[in-house]
């Protein structure tokens, strides 16, 4: 893990992004880091972009806005674009497949392509693709302890959206199980996995 | 020993008014220092004074008082009676002050329905300045900055404050009275009494407008001006009662908005 | 927490329980936090009709006697200048913050620090100051707005926490302060007087010069109190530094990155970072000075804090200018070219 993470997650507002970095905040929360989560924030309440810097460190953070993202998370293709050259030499690039038809042709960055709002759809996870690309994410780089995210995501979910949360962790596994990428996976499920 | 029959309220300072002659301020101020005495609250009660002739209203007055920026009382004496919600907050302010910088603060004070009273002093021009159109300068009026008379077409029309505040639900007392006699002074004092006791009551918000004279800006005697107050603002501003939500039958103005939202929906007798 | 939420708390855990708001973007988590706490804490959430009448409730609140609060952004604050003008007048105790965003006129809403001047030096009319406070953090945004209250009262003067919008919409782990108990009595406070004592007067208007001029001159021995007490500000890596960077609020985290990479690349960099900008740290930046080769100001603007830097340095050192304007966020790595630059041209005048 490395000692301090700079991550950029940038789509259309209403796509999860905000809520997404929201779970990796409270992971490092949980894990008693230090972390920033900025938002993006623009006139437009829907539709419009959205993307959020989140800082996790073992030292204060400087700067909490992420210019030269360690990740990127790319749920569209304009914030694909617009983000993939910003991201340092051996940086991972996690892209929703389904919203991008174009990948990017770095070659000096791990690109792993998941067609998350597909999966999403599929499994009747609908408005959930970026928690399947949190759970990708986890499994290619191992940012905290799988039994945190889990932790963050039933912190994140409110109570009066309570039916939400198997659904919340039914994406976030069927992000975990996601092979597509070359690397070896990092970090797994818990053994004793089970969405209720 | 003689009886004594005639004396200056208590909740009068000692200080010189500092009005003209002729200035009706000094009655007005009377009867509001009158109606403390009489209900005994001038140690619970919070007064605010404005920008204009009557800013220092807060030497005069006996009890706490506050002294506001230009037509900013509504808002300071909203806060105070909601940090103060057992006291008596009012608020003293002239034409300028409440109708024309400070409309925004008078308007929203009322339609939140603020438990305080108003004391609005109508006298048509801008005195403290020196004599300047004001927004309820009648048509015609001429002043230091409608030398040629309130053209209509160009300064547009004076504002009926009561008239228009009455249209508003948080409104629990709109009347208009004037001091020009014995008499309307009299009945410009059960007024003002009238409505610190609503707001005692937690009826609602209170405005009681005094139509009044500026002689010194008029440029007419104190005796003319009352003439000229008869003559021309009483047609254009007519005393009465615009909106008594008590006299309607109503305990405060919550019945009285409820009642009436009924009513415009047509949903049954009222 | 957001630190706009964090903002919201810490006011109610210092005793506010009354707050005036008007909406505006990058601030309106604040009043909508305020709007959800205020009734359960018992106390007043008010949307006013204005900016305006918003800071004249405050007055009227802190004129009760009453811990009170408004908040709103750069376009909104020039709206509360008057109103912040009378409080200093008739020396009513207040906090007002202000999550900046670019400006003038409407501006942006992206996060800006183009408000030092009207801060530090004319929020509004006369001759007056307000303690300013710069947070850097969502922590100090809470500790600070805690403080704020107590630095009111103890002063009898308005309070503005100087933030942004990037430091009011980011999250970050907060400690949150014990409830404030014990408050300060106001003898001065217009409660009614219970046929008691005299009647107060809570009052900015002085018709006699000579009297007028009393008021002013005892509040400048106030705000000389002040000075020699309540100058704040955070010395990083300075006490060798060559180059010391003066940066305050979110831009002095960037610096911070900055000064980290100058320092692995061998530049003696350091950062000061005011906390307290009204009173300015006059005292922290001139003992910097007497061992810096160099000063740079950092800002999210065309350069205004650079003024106040200039007169503690008093040409003793060059003092040199960085910003990045209209809500944009001067970057780590254009931060530490301009410190290489005149890194670069230190070692070119001693050869």
């Amino acid at each position: 893990m490395a000692a301090s993470l700079n991550m950029l997650l940038a789509g259309f507002g209403g796509q999860g992004i905000l809520f997404a970095g929201k779970l990796i905040a409270y992971a490092g929360l949980i894990e008693g880091r230090e972390l920033s989560w900025l938002p993006s924030y623009g006139p437009e309440m829907r539709g419009g972009t959205a993307n959020c810097s989140v800082c996790l460190s073992d030292e204060p953070i400087g700067s909490p806005l992420v210019l030269e993202p360690d990740v990127l998370v790319a749920m569209n293709q304009p914030s694909l674009d617009k983000f993939i050259d910003s991201v340092v030499p051996g940086g991972k690039v996690i892209i929703d497949s389904t919203m991008c038809q174009r990948l990017p042709e770095r070659d000096d960055v791990d690109i792993f392509p998941v067609p998350a709002t597909q999966l999403a759809e599929d499994n009747g996870l609908k408005g959930l693709a970026s928690v399947i690309l949190i759970g990708k994410l986890l499994r290619e780089i191992g940012f905290c302890d799988p039994r945190t995210l889990d932790e963050a995501i039933v912190k994140s979910v409110p109570p009066k959206k309570a039916h939400l949360l198997p659904k919340n962790r039914k994406a976030f596994e069927i992000g975990m199980l996601n092979e597509d990428g070359e690397s070896v996976p990092v970090c797994s499920l818990p053994e004793d996995w089970s969405v209720e | 020993m003689s009886k004594i029959v005639f004396e200056r309220p208590h909740s009068l300072t000692d200080a010189q008014f500092s009005y003209c002659p002729g200035c009706t301020h000094g009655i007005v101020h009377r009867l509001v220092a009158e109606t403390m005495d009489e209900l005994g609250i001038e140690g619970t009660t919070v007064g605010v004074a404005p920008v204009g002739c009557s800013v220092l209203a807060y030497e005069f007055f006996g009890c706490d008082m506050v002294q506001a920026a230009h037509g900013r009382a509504p808002a300071v004496a909203t806060a105070l009676k909601r940090a103060l919600p057992e006291n008596v907050v009012f608020a003293y302010q002239g034409d300028g002050d409440l109708a024309s910088i400070g409309m925004a603060e008078t308007v929203h004070a009322a339609t939140r329905g603020e438990k305080i009273t108003i004391i609005f002093i109508n006298n048509a021009i801008y005195g403290m300045t020196g004599g300047q159109l004001a927004p309820t300068s009648l048509p015609d009026q001429v002043t230091q900055t409608s030398p040629y008379g309130r053209d209509v077409n160009e300064a547009g029309f004076p504002i009926r404050v009561v008239e228009m505040l009455s249209t508003l639900d948080g409104v629990a007392l709109a009347q208009r009275v004037t001091v020009d006699t014995p008499k309307n002074v009299r009945a410009a004092k059960r007024a003002i009494k009238k409505a610190f006791e609503y707001q005692v009551e937690g009826v609602g918000y209170t405005i009681i407008e005094v139509v009044s004279t500026c002689p010194t800006n008029w440029g007419l005697s104190p005796v003319d001006a009352l003439q000229w107050l008869r003559d021309n603002m009483l047609p254009y501003y007519p005393p009465g009662v615009y909106k008594d939500v008590k006299a309607d039958g109503f305990a405060n103005v919550a019945e009285a908005a409820a009642a009436r939202a009924l009513e415009l929906a047509g949903g049954g007798e009222v | 927490m957001k630190g706009n939420e964090a903002l919201a708390e810490a006011a109610i855990r210092a005793g506010c329980r009354f707050f005036f708001g008007y909406p505006i973007t990058p601030q309106t988590e604040l009043a909508a936090y305020m709007a959800k706490r205020m009734p359960k804490e018992g106390g007043v959430y008010l949307q006013a009709e204005s900016e305006i009448a918003a800071i004249n409730m405050v007055y009227g609140a802190s004129a009760a006697g009453k811990r009170a609060m408004t908040s709103s952004s750069s376009p909104g604050i020039s709206l509360k200048g008057e109103g912040i003008s009378y409080m200093a007048g008739a020396d009513l105790p207040g906090v007002i913050i202000n999550v900046q965003r670019g400006g003038p006129g409407l501006g942006g809403i992206q996060p800006s620090q183009s408000d030092y001047f009207q801060a530090t030096r004319a929020t509004g009319h006369g001759d007056f100051h307000l303690i300013v406070l710069a947070p850097s953090t969502v922590q100090e945004m809470t500790d600070y707005v805690f403080r704020a209250f107590d630095l009111a009262d103890e002063y009898r003067t308005p309070v503005m926490i100087l933030a942004d919008g990037m430091l009011g919409q980011m999250m970050e782990p907060v400690v949150l302060p014990e409830p404030k108990t014990e408050f300060p009595a106001k003898p001065w406070a217009v409660t009614g007087h219970k046929g008691q004592r005299t009647h107060n007067i809570v009052n900015s208007l002085h018709l006699k010069p000579e009297r007028l001029e009393e008021t002013n001159v005892e509040r400048y021995q106030r705000y000389d109190r002040i000075k020699a007490t309540e100058q704040l500000a955070e010395e990083y890596r300075v006490e060798d530094a060559e180059i010391v960077v003066v940066a305050f609020g979110a831009s002095s985290r960037i610096v911070r990155s900055a000064v980290n990479k100058a320092r692995e690349k061998g530049i003696k960099a350091g950062l000061i970072r005011p906390i307290t900008l009204w009173p300015f740290p006059a005292d922290a930046i001139s003992a910097a000075t007497d061992r810096a080769k160099a000063i740079l100001t950092v800002e999210m603007n065309m350069g205004q804090m650079v003024d106040d830097v200039r007169l503690v340095v008093c040409g003793r050192v060059p003092v040199e200018f960085f910003g990045r304007a209209g809500g944009i966020i001067p970057t780590p790595a254009e931060t530490l070219a301009v410190i290489e630059r005149i890194a670069a041209s230190l070692e070119g005048g001693a050869r």
